[in-house]
């Protein structure tokens, strides 16, 4: 077919030619400036773009889950809600309490913007399309998504608010607890594939003809749901749980330093299912039909059902509270986490040290289904426990009983 | 290393790093001088990177930037307000004089000495080999730091607990 | 241009401000912050070694400065309980009070 060489050459790569021609022509040095500024600009593009169409997205998605039409009066179907709420966000009053910390208030939002950017800079959107070819890429990843806690408390501590330092720490808190299987989950891929560059994830995962998601459901699991924390989404947002502490860290911040908050958190949430479709999910290739898609339209796409698998976790379940998700990290995601290392590990040295044939990963994948499958089932017992435990304080009136609840769902007065 | 870009970074870097440990020891406010702190940590992973460690780079920035700093920030928290002052002792001017001696002295002696310099070409990924280094000839000091970490948890855990212990803590 | 000079002049330089911001705070927390940078200095040194020096094993500077960044990281989560549960203790941590051990 004489289709095939063009859509290969000129429409899936087309800036390999731009950068050849440079390289030829004018010199290296140019082609590299150039390079990487038509790169920024690409990523910076599809950051903007996709905050933008993201607001539109979750509200949308959360009105129907929610048996209501989302908004629907701005423009067409409600696509210029976005714009309103932009516009909206920029003729606000921007106040800054007297007393708040004068020129620290300012930075929080500029600061938890860089993280979030910087993210996208690994990713690999097609065979030759990665902006920073870094060899410790996943680690790169996990320092980032810790300096966002360090720009949230900063917001938090300089509102000079309770309530926004009471939310700042709440989330320090969560977001150093989650951190841990957060490390050990994104660990899991690196050892199967022998590399934390992440095109060689993405490669191997090529060669092998699977994704490593069906390998290692369990890391998969651990990364969603500690990603959603470290995110702030619910079911763990008491960072920003408006019913209880005002708004959290950004109680004091309006106008657009707010609009910048909002926006961070959707590009978050961006970046988070991108290190999942990269990681996990093949990145750029589709069993071979990335030679006839553009491959970044497929990392596009599988971004965006990853951000819709989040939109709907927050349309779903209620939101927890701060000692069930504290709990849970560290009574079991840490442990699952560490469980799963030492599982992934020997699997790996039996495969590598014994030569054994590729088909030994099916029985790999079906072990870490079952540790997987625990994980669900406690999750589940979490979502679901009632009032277990009356508090033990000592009392003056020792005869006195306390009525006991209820068990949950057996009794109808409230 | 006789790229532009890479001789601009350094000093630029070096500039930051420098500067904002200098601010440290200057501003009056605990937690201002905890941020110029975290800036500083940043600055030197600049560096590191400049002088292709990235590996080391990158694991600065997630311990020193993302979990001590954390730690500091919530040690100043717990103590009151009266005691977040910045300032210095009575007898700071002979420790600057001490300090900037001794730095002098080293520098003198940093700049007088013969190294064994060699224009290295750095190759492969560096992570690779500090994994190998760790697991090869370094495994017993790897043994013994991560027996110490959890020592140090521990410990820390047991020195901050409140010391009477009845109901709920 | 960077040549290994360089390295170690910013590094003695790194060490001084960190001595002095060691020796001279008044506040527990000060002077610990202190020792990071000084630590930090010690690692810059060790790295610039590492590439500029000819060595058996040149990763040895890296492998040097991750095991001082973990020993640091200990010693900062022992040195932060400590100044805590003094500050419970005798409800101040400013070094000068704490001279129990004075005769």
């Amino acid at each position: 077919m004489s289709l095939l060489p063009v859509l290969t050459s000129w429409y899936a790569y087309p800036f390999e030619e731009l950068y050849g021609w440079l390289d030829d022509n004018v010199g290296t040095e140019v082609a590299y400036v150039v390079a990487a500024v038509i790169g920024a600009v690409g990523i910076l593009t599809f950051v903007g773009l996709g905050a933008l169409a993201n607001v539109w997205l979750e509200r949308k998605i959360i009105g129907r889950m929610q048996v209501r039409r989302g908004p629907n009066r701005v423009g067409p179907g409600g696509l210029l809600q976005p714009v309103a709420d932009a516009i909206k966000l920029i003729q606000k009053e921007v106040l800054q309490p007297r007393a708040a910390d004068g020129g620290l208030f300012n930075l929080p939002p500029i600061i938890v913007f860089i993280p979030a950017m910087l993210t996208f800079a690994v990713f690999a959107w097609a065979p030759d399309m990665v902006y920073a070819d870094l060899d410790v890429g996943v680690l790169y990843l996990l320092a980032l998504s810790s300096i966002t806690s360090l720009a949230i408390f900063i917001a938090g501590w300089s509102s000079n608010n309770k309530y926004a330092l009471l939310g700042a720490m709440r989330v320090i808190a969560m977001a150093i607890a989650y951190e841990i299987p957060l490390v050990l989950s994104l660990l899991a891929p690196v050892l199967l594939v022998g590399s934390m560059n992440i095109p060689e994830i993405i490669n191997w995962q090529r060669e092998h003809h699977t994704w490593i998601a069906f390998i290692l459901p369990l890391p998969m699991l651990i990364y969603a749901f500690a990603a959603t924390a470290e995110l702030n989404r619910t079911p763990a947002d008491i960072a920003e749980a408006e019913s209880e502490i005002v708004a959290g860290f950004h109680t004091e911040y309006s106008g657009m330093k707010f609009g910048l908050f909002y926006a961070v958190e959707l590009v978050n949430a961006l970046a988070v299912s991108g290190i999942m479709a990269s990681l996990f999910f093949g990145g750029y290739s589709l069993f071979g039909l990335d030679r006839w898609v553009p491959p970044w339209a497929i990392l596009i796409g599988k971004i965006y059902i990853f951000y819709f698998g989040l939109i709907w976790l927050r349309g779903t379940l209620p939101r927890l509270r701060i000692d069930q998700l504290m709990g849970f990290a560290w009574k079991m995601l840490i442990p699952m986490a560490l469980i799963n290392i030492a599982v992934v590990a020997i699997q790996v040295l039996l495969w590598r040290e014994l030569e054994l044939t590729n088909w030994v990963l099916v029985p790999y994948a079906i072990i870490n289904l079952v540790l997987a499958v625990v994980l669900i089932r406690q999750f589940y017992r979490m979502l679901t426990a009632g009032f277990y435990r009356l508090p033990t304080r000592v009392r003056l009136v020792p005869e006195v009983s306390v009525p006991s609840l209820p068990a949950p769902g057996s009794a109808t007065q409230p | 290393m006789d790229d532009l870009a890479v001789v601009i970074a350094f000093y630029v870097l070096a500039g930051i790093t420098l500067l904002s440990a200098l601010m440290v020891s200057i501003v009056r406010d605990l937690i201002h001088a905890v941020l110029f702190l975290i800036l500083s940590f940043i600055g030197v992973a600049g560096l590191y990177i400049t002088l292709s460690a990235d590996f080391v780079a990158v694991a600065q920035v997630l311990i020193y930037a993302g979990a001590i700093s954390v730690l500091m920030l919530f040690a100043i928290l717990l103590t009151p307000r009266s005691a977040r002052d910045n300032s210095r002792v009575s007898y700071a001017a002979p420790i600057s004089a001490i300090a900037g001696l001794l730095g002098a002295v080293i520098i003198f002696v940093g700049l007088n000495t013969e190294w064994a310099e060699v224009d290295r070409e750095i190759d492969g990924s560096t992570a690779r080999a500090i994994g190998n280094a760790l697991l090869d000839p370094y495994v017993l000091p790897f043994e013994i730091a991560s027996v110490l970490l959890a020592i140090a948890m521990i410990g820390a855990i047991i020195l901050v607990r409140p010391n009477d212990e009845e109901g709920d803590l | 241009m960077i040549g290994l000079e360089h390295v170690l002049v910013v590094g003695a330089l790194l060490f001084s401000i960190g001595l002095y911001t060691a020796l001279s705070r008044k506040n527990a927390v000060g002077v610990l912050m202190g020792i990071e940078i000084m630590l930090n200095s010690v690692n810059l040194n060790l790295i610039g070694f590492s590439r500029f020096v000819e060595s058996p094993n040149p990763i040895d500077g890296q492998v040097f400065a991750v095991f001082v960044i973990t020993i640091a990281a200990a010693e900062a989560a022992v040195a932060l309980a400590l100044a805590v549960s003094v500050y419970r203790l005798r409800q101040t941590i400013d070094v000068d009070k704490l001279n129990l051990l004075k005769w």
